[in-house]
Order: C-alpha cells, then structure tokens, then sequence
C-alpha cells in the first residue's frame, strides 16, 4: 500500500469515525453535571458507614475491593513478566562478561550537585511514600500512589551513583518476600471477612473514629499491603533492568 | 474555574500531538512525561485528587521511566551485537 492510499483511507475514515464521535458527545450528560446515582449514594453514606473521608479510597478498598486484589493481580504478574524476560541465562552472563564493555557502560559518576539533590530528597520521600500509605483512607492517596512514591527512594540512590547501596536496598530476598507478603497479606486477610463477616474482603475490623489514623477498619490494612507489593514490585522491575549495568560498574570500581 | 479547565484542557491537546508527532523516541518519552503531568493536573482542578496523584505517578514517573530503561536497554544489545561482528552471537533478553 503507498503512502497516498494510506492517507486517503485515513483521511475517509477519519471522518467517518469523527461524524459518529460527534454524535455520541451530543448524547453525553453537560461537563460537570453528574447524572448517575451511585456517586451520590457514596458520597452520602460512606462517611457514616465506613468512618472514612476519602470516599474513593472506601470503594477501591471496601465497597470494590475484590477489583482491586484483581488489580494487584496484574501488577503482580506484570512483575514476574518482566523479571522472567529480563533474566540472564546461565551462559548467557559468562558471554556478557567479555564484551560488557562497551562505551555505554562507561558512565561517568554523577556529579556532586545530582549526588546532593537526589539523596537529600531520598528520606523525605521515603516518609511522604509512607504517609501517602497510610493515609489513604483520611486522604488522596493510598496502597498504589504511595507505593511508587516509595519505590522513587531507591532509584533516586541509583541516580546518585550509590550502585552499592542501591543493590543492598534491592536486594532480592528482601524485597521478593516484600512482595510476597504484600500480595499475600492483601489475600489473606480477606478471609477474615469470611471468618468474623460473612463475605469474602468484607470490612470486619473495628472501625473507629472518623478522621483518626486508625479508623476505616480493613480499609488501612489492605493499604499497608498494596503499599508494600507495588513498592517492592516496582524495586524488582527497576533491579532487572538495570542489574547488568551495575554488575559491570561495580567490577570497574572494585 | 471554566477558565483554567479550559486553558488546561488545551494544554493537555497540545502536549499529547507533541508526544505523537515526535519522532525520536528519547524526546519522545521526555514529552510523555510532561503530557503526564499535565493531565494530572488537569484531574486535579477537576477535582480528583486521587486520580490526579495515580496520573503523575504512574504517567510521569513510571512510564516514562520503564520507556527509558527499555530504549537503553535496546541501545546496549545493539552496540553489542555492532561491536561483536556476527549477530547470532549477541544473544539477549
């Protein structure tokens, strides 16, 4: 097909879709004019229900929670994906070993102002990833965001040049039980609804008082857990792509 | 309010042809990045900080990162594979 044919197919059904695409925004509801009931009912009851300000932390974690174990799920999986096709074979390392070196390894160490900024910034991160966590049910937040902000600490020693430090903070036993737990803590402690409730993720535990930390019942717990699974799955994914890097730096310095 | 929707709204237009028009994919990402951002922004002054704090995590810091650590991880098989001679011999993921 030339390039002229392509573009007047494009340009014919482009204008297709555009007509029937403008039909359909006729149809929708006016910007900012929600229609639907179920947001309304949320936001009406969840405070009252549930002892919890966010109410969209209270559907991904309660009224929905299943959809997000589904969720974690697919992180999950996506990890293993990842590091499964990223693995080095057996023989495949010692042919690496000889020909590391090419010009790309050869990166020169950050200089004294990158090294600064990003290990300044690593412990207020790490106590903003870890607020974001545990406050999701008070605020925006919870499990997910805060566990890539938690994740960014250790690529923010990476970038400073502490490839020692990064592979200890990375290190694969530590963060795959972290992983492990998390998924599995998130699993697990959906039986408790089962055993205390009557369903599956059901919200069991006490629910306190509305605003404090520890209020919102299973709601933090499972923040805690996904939390804890999405910054260690994003470590392991950051630690199998740039392992080969590192291994190679290292042997340079060392 | 309408007023800064608006000007956000085409901001979000404007980054996102950007990120497809660009060609190199290095540039490319770094667009990507800023169309992030952007559209996080725009979820925040439509008043969804939730999904506004999941935007620029997940679109301005994690995609463009494993964009990042994929192109150089493509860069470094191939100059293997230029520096080694025959390509069979540059086995990779």
């Amino acid at each position: 097909m030339t390039i002229t044919t392509r573009k007047r197919l494009f340009v014919m059904f482009g204008a297709a879709l555009l007509a029937i695409f403008m039909l359909a925004v006729r149809e929708l509801p006016e910007f900012g004019h929600y229609r639907g009931p179920y947001g309304d009912v949320l936001n009406r009851e969840t405070v009252y229900e549930r002892h919890v300000t966010d109410v969209v932390s209270a559907v991904n974690f309660d009224w929905r929670g299943i959809d997000t174990l589904g969720e974690e799920s697919i992180l999950f999986l996506s990890v293993v994906g990842t590091i499964v096709l990223l693995r080095t074979g057996d023989g495949e390392t010692e042919h690496k070993d000889e020909q590391g070196t090419t010009s790309n390894d050869d990166i020169p160490l950050p200089s004294e102002a990158t090294r600064v900024a990003s290990l300044g910034l690593v412990g207020p991160l790490v106590v903003f990833g870890l607020y974001i966590v545990t406050h999701g049910h008070l605020t925006p937040g919870g499990g997910f965001q805060g566990g890539v902000v938690l994740a960014t600490a250790p690529l923010l020693v990476y970038v400073a040049g502490d490839l020692k430090t990064f592979k200890r903070i990375a290190n694969h036993e530590f963060v795959e039980i972290t992983e492990a737990l998390g998924i599995g803590g998130y699993l697990s402690s959906g039986f408790l609804g089962m055993v205390l409730g009557s369903a599956y993720l059901r919200n069991v535990l006490p629910l306190g008082t509305t605003g404090h930390l520890f209020s919102g019942g299973t709601i933090l717990v499972l923040n805690v857990f996904t939390g804890a699974a999405v910054a260690a799955g994003m470590v392991s994914i950051l630690y199998a792509f740039l392992e080969h890097t590192i291994e190679v730096r290292l042997r340079r310095k060392g | 309010m309408a007023f800064i929707q608006v000007t956000i709204l085409i901001f979000v237009g404007i980054t996102g042809t950007a990120v497809v028009v660009t060609r190199n994919p290095i540039h490319q990402v770094i667009g990507l990045s800023f169309y992030g951002i952007i559209l996080g922004l725009f979820f925040f002054i439509l008043q969804a900080p939730d999904v506004a704090l999941s935007q620029i995590t997940i679109g301005a810091v994690v995609l463009p990162l494993m964009f990042m650590l994929a192109l150089a991880k493509i860069r470094r098989q191939e100059q293997r594979k230029s520096s080694s001679g025959h390509p069979e011999s540059a086995r990779g993921a």
